[in-house]
């Protein structure tokens, strides 16, 4: 198709007679969307017929959990909305896990499926499947499309329910003859009812001046940064709290890059893995000030427990939020920033460093968090890699990890200082997401040096998607953190299930021939001498690249609250050196 | 405890069941459901009673408004608000026994709705301890009640009453409860003057 064809219908704007396949792209073009992740198939072949009029960049991956999780990558790393397509049944079946992992961590993205005609729906046709049905506690909404001229005011009104409020993920099914027939598109027509906020909404005066009181009187405050400060666009009215009234920051998993690492008021990582000075200043502290974070399980410990002495102040979007896992004092439930700027004119400043000189004194020798000048003894510790990455890097890169071990170190030792640098699923935990996670970064910020740390377990789920890169052209480094082992499922069998280590030894394939079957180089790097010039050569080369890191093999993440304890309760690494020690030496 | 909730939601499929999914992912037993046309054009009216926890009651009502096709909840708590149910009740009678039905179904102020040469079928309205009531004193003697068929609860709030009003009628509150995200409703007694 021209050019000259592609680029009219980048502007459709007066009310034109379309099929319905072409007005799924024209209302995607009218959205702002550039590129989309997908998969074909018959139920949604009439849509990929008429993609060549559009001009919209598609990138086809090798299984449709990967266009979800590359949707999910790209609105992480961008802000903006990721959009996945996949045909009707296994297509948009093999979805769901990507689906899943954008609702736990409120990502905004549209997914768009192929549905058999509404002639046969609900008939078990060839490839029919209910996916409305299977997607619905997944989705923040989701729609059956069997009219065409419905397409256009569904997939507008996804556009709005994904980016409004808590975000999260909507799912538009277009039957096959709703794709087939034609419509008026008239793209301002459909647009959806102005945004109504939730309506238990909540930020009064008087609530401002219980917390700004509670602030200001406050001896031990901890402020917890959640991911909501990115969504809300928060980070400078955050950084303003801290630093007006002088109150320590923890950060939660996926608030990581919110407020900077480097700031002398963040303290780092709270939680299961967080750092042992974070978790004991929470249980001291007489005042906890939450911003965009849901008291998650993996954070709290247990809610019996948890900072048994603070008052505790909420800022949240999301009502439903609100005394779910623990009882808050004070609810400023709205827009974090909007709630934060009212909330500031309160606050005239405070001493608060007796306070930090606690924590700090705390901090003690548990903080040699710089590593990089211990001794190795010839080991590879997966923690010194992703010393030497946020070294080598600048701290710059955009990171999309897996799930487990080397999540937790990567949390820990690359300090990240941007928001939206760090692309990790956190609530649902979904391993295999970081390759297809990182492409869908790279495609957002095709600038931007990014980086895929993934566990040999998690990297063969989505192992795939190399060949996405290689046919797209990208640039995207690879470290598969390779300990032979399903290190956190090890690390917990090592804890207590006292070392029965069932079906966690894992053998892989060579993954630097795997990546060389792809027409991608690599190299393995089995001691810590050689990291830097493997590293250095990864992103000097023009393509990507992959690095196997043969890490020790039975190393655990410290410190680490069990489950169903206190945060206190924390198992620290044994021995003196924190890092030379393996668990064998306890 | 028993929460009430009365909400507006779009009349279209698929609706009861993402009320109804919301119920089950949060692990919560619905008592009794009632759907019907609202006065609002394309909006039904639902009256939902849920067993959960006392502190349920806000999130359950927040998460019920996090649903694009739920347009307005309320939590009736205590508030003043009248309750009904409605229940079809087949008993056993012939021509020798229908006297002594007659003079239940007078006295609990039923109707009998459909004779038969076995049976008769009472139609009952009020509330859930009248209904029950009745059902209990057909039973008392021998097993008459043969089939039961009860719509849920039915709940509207009260209009705007003077307290000396509410005060007549047992409440003492006149305003409505004030809906906010932490804050507990307040414990006003129910009137159900029969």
């Amino acid at each position: 198709m021209s050019n000259t064809e592609k680029s009219e219908n980048a502007h459709l704007t007066t009310p034109t007679r379309l099929t319905g396949a072409e007005i799924v792209w024209a209302t995607l073009v009218g959205e702002g969307v550039t590129d989309v992740f997908g998969y074909p198939g018959g139920a949604i072949l009439p849509v990929y017929d008429a993609l060549r009029k559009f001009p919209i960049h598609h990138v086809l991956v090798r299984h449709e959990q990967g266009a979800a999780h590359m949707a999910d990558g790209y609105a992480r790393a961008s802000g903006r909305v990721g959009v996945a397509i996949a045909t009707s049944g296994p297509g948009a079946t093999n979805l769901v896990t990507g689906i899943a992992t954008a609702m736990l961590d409120s990502i905004p993205i549209v997914c768009i499926t192929g549905q058999v005609s509404s002639k046969v729906l609900g008939t078990d046709a060839f490839q029919e499947v209910d996916i409305t049905g299977i997607t619905l506690p997944i989705t923040k909404h989701n729609f059956l499309v069997s009219r065409t001229e419905d397409i256009a005011p569904a997939i507008r009104y996804a556009f709005q329910i994904a980016q409004s409020g808590r975000p999260g993920p909507v799912l538009v099914d277009i039957t096959k003859d709703a794709q087939q027939a034609t419509a008026i598109f008239d793209f301002a027509a459909a647009k959806p009812h102005p945004y109504k906020p939730h309506p238990m909404l909540h930020c009064s005066d008087e609530r401002l001046k219980e917390a700004a009181e509670l602030i200001r009187n406050a001896k031990r405050p901890v402020i917890l940064a959640g991911h909501g400060i990115m969504r809300a666009n928060a980070g400078e009215q955050v950084r303003t709290l801290a630093e007006r009234m002088q109150i320590p920051v923890g950060m939660t998993l996926l608030g990581l890059g919110a407020f900077p690492a480097s700031h002398p008021l963040n303290m780092g990582m709270m939680g299961m893995h967080g750092e042992s000075w974070v978790n004991d200043a929470i249980q001291e502290a007489d005042l906890l000030i939450a911003c965009g974070m849901r008291f998650d399980d993996r954070v709290i410990g247990t809610p019996a427990t948890y900072a048994p002495n603070a008052k505790k102040i909420h800022i949240e979007i999301d009502p439903a939020e609100i005394n779910k896992n623990i009882k808050v004092d004070v609810a400023l439930v709205g827009d974090l920033r909007a709630v934060l700027e009212q909330l500031l004119p309160l606050l005239p400043g405070r001493d608060g460093s007796a306070w930090i000189n606690t924590i700090e004194a705390s901090k003690g020798t548990a903080a040699v968090r710089d590593i990089r000048n211990l001794p190795d003894l010839g080991h590879l510790y997966a923690a010194h890699v992703m010393h030497d990455l946020w070294r080598i890097t600048g701290g710059r890169a955009i990171i999309a990890t897996d799930v487990g071990q080397h999540q937790m170190w990567e949390a820990q030792y690359y300090h990240h200082d941007f928001p939206r640098s760090l692309i990790t699923s956190g609530g649902l935990g979904t391993m295999g997401f970081a390759l297809p996670a990182a492409i869908g970064a790279k495609i957002a910020c095709p600038e931007k040096e990014v980086w895929v740390i993934a566990g040999d377990g998690g990297f063969q789920m989505t192992a795939a998607e190399l060949a996405t890169i290689v046919q797209e052209g990208i640039k995207i480094n690879i470290a598969v953190i390779n300990n032979g082992y399903l290190g956190m499922v090890r690390q917990w069998q090592e804890f207590f299930y006292e070392r029965n280590y069932e079906s966690t030894p894992l053998v892989s394939p060579d993954f630097v021939k795997l990546a060389d079957a792809h027409g991608i180089p690599g190299l393995a790097v089995r001691d810590r001498g050689s990291l830097e010039a493997a590293v250095e050569e990864a992103r000097g080369h023009s393509g990507a690249f992959l690095l196997n890191f043969l890490v020790e093999q039975e190393d655990s993440v410290y410190p680490m609250i069990p489950a169903g304890k206190a945060l206190h309760e924390m198992i620290r690494r044994p021995g003196q050196n924190p890092l030379l020690e393996t668990p064998n030496d306890k | 405890m028993l929460h009430t909730f009365v909400a507006y939601v779009e009349d279209k499929p698929g609706v009861l069941t993402r009320v109804a999914s919301l119920f089950r992912r949060l692990n919560i037993n619905i008592v009794s459901l009632t759907v019907g046309r609202s006065e609002r054009a394309g909006l039904s009216r639902m009256t939902i009673v849920a067993e959960a926890s006392d502190e349920a009651g806000n999130r359950i009502r927040a998460s019920l408004y996090k649903l694009e096709v739920v347009i307005e909840v309320d939590d009736i708590g205590k508030a003043p608000a009248v309750t009904r149910e409605l229940a079809l009740i087949k008993v056993a009678a012939t021509s020798s026994t229908r006297s002594t039905v007659f003079e239940l179904a007078e006295v609990f102020r039923a109707r009998i709705v459909d004779l038969a040469p076995e049976s008769l079928m009472i139609e009952i309205t009020g509330v859930e301890s009248k209904i029950e009531g009745l059902i209990q004193v057909l039973n008392e003697n021998e097993n008459r009640v043969l089939e039961v068929c009860r719509s849920g609860k039915m709940t509207m709030r009260r209009g705007q009453h003077s307290s000396r009003v509410l005060n007549a009628m047992g409440a003492g509150e006149t305003s409505a409860p004030v809906h906010s995200p932490v804050e507990a409703f307040d414990d006003q007694v129910a009137v159900e003057p029969e």
